[in-house]
């Protein structure tokens, strides 16, 4: 069933890193250093809370993987496997249990 | 359009979360009545759609990048309500995982990109395509124009959370404490980023995605006006 929806995410995953092409930031999602740059100075509020989340994989990057470009495109399809990968069950998770409360909703009822 | 945490302010974060409850409330309530199991997959993959096309940087000439979301055509194809989850669930795992998007910004994140796209996009689409059957002229390119405004919308709301931070947010000197730029530069910035490069992406790629499905198994367009209403 939905094969060819599997296909089509597959397709996405394997072309992701053309994403990595474009170079530059999106409008309002530089970091500290590239705000300076710009600015002169990092907003206060900013600096306290910039670095509030590390998270394991910033920007879809993996850095064990090195810095060359084969390595960026790999760090990039990885993270799209992985990033694929947990959003997938946790949608089965959550969509799981709704369906089993409304289940439990219709058993209570008769 | 995903808002780093620094660039608003707490109180910010806080009251775009606290909309965004009844919200996910409602949509839980929704999909709990009407969701069938069958259709389980499909709506976690409508998530993984979203979050992959979202890692297909755009260049924009201003030398920023942006992207299209999915949002529209996952509210065209399953309902705005699962629609509103699934993005929700995507830009939640973006922030964890990736750092796309700050932890204390979910809220706003997800009020631009899970509730004003997938809701906008779905309306418009229906105003456009009335009923016409999947995979006609009419039926693509309402989802084309619906992917297009509701892409800008979002990213509207997003450039005014940016832009109301200096008004309200700064130090005794009058130094912005949060993002520094007022209204009058992120509107416009956000704005022509999205109206002229971002926006027609997310229009191809809902045109694209429907004619695609039309083609594959119209009846998974969730029997059109019928079923998007109730989920």
């Amino acid at each position: 069933m939905y094969k060819h929806y599997w296909l089509v995410l597959l397709v996405l995953v394997i072309l992701s890193p053309l994403g990595l092409l474009a170079d530059g930031t999106a409008w309002g999602e530089w970091d500290a250093d590239g705000l300076k740059e710009t600015l002169g100075y990092v907003p206060q509020g900013m600096e306290q809370l910039g670095d509030f989340w590390q998270s394991l994989f910033p920007d879809y990057s993996m850095n064990f993987l090195g810095q060359s470009t084969i390595s960026q495109y790999a760090g990039y399809i990885l993270s799209a496997i992985i990033g694929s990968a947990i959003i997938y069950a946790a949608m089965i998770l959550i969509t799981r249990l709704l369906v089993r409360q409304k289940n439990k909703l219709v058993c209570q009822n008769k | 359009m995903h808002i780093p945490d620094g660039y608003l302010s707490p109180s910010t974060c806080a009251t775009l979360g606290v909309v965004m409850v009844p919200i996910w409330y409602r949509a839980s309530a929704k999909l709990k009545k009407t969701l069938d199991v069958s259709r389980i997959p499909l709506l976690a993959m409508g998530a993984v759609f979203s979050f992959l096309i979202m890692m297909f940087n755009v260049p924009i000439p201003d030398g920023t990048t942006a992207h299209a979301i999915g949002a529209t055509l996952i509210a065209i194809v399953l309902g705005p309500w699962a629609a509103a989850i699934s993005m929700s669930v995507a830009l939640i795992i973006q922030a964890l995982i990736f750092g796309d998007g700050g932890i204390l910004a979910i809220g706003a994140n997800t009020f631009n990109m899970a509730f004003i796209a997938p809701f906008t996009g779905y309306y418009i689409y229906q105003l456009i395509c009335r009923n016409t059957s999947p995979g006609s002229k009419r039926q693509i390119i309402a989802g084309a124009v619906a992917g297009y405004i509701a892409i800008n919308l979002a990213a509207l709301a997003a450039s005014i959370e940016f832009g109301i931070q200096p008004l309200f947010f700064t130090t005794a000197d009058g130094t912005p404490l949060y993002c520094p730029y007022g209204l009058n530069v992120a509107i416009p910035a956000m704005m022509i980023t999205h109206l002229t490069i971002a926006g027609i992406v997310e229009g191809i790629v809902t045109a694209a995605a429907l004619k695609f499905i039309a083609h594959h198994s119209s009846d998974m367009m969730l029997t059109q006006t019928k079923i998007g209403e109730e989920a």
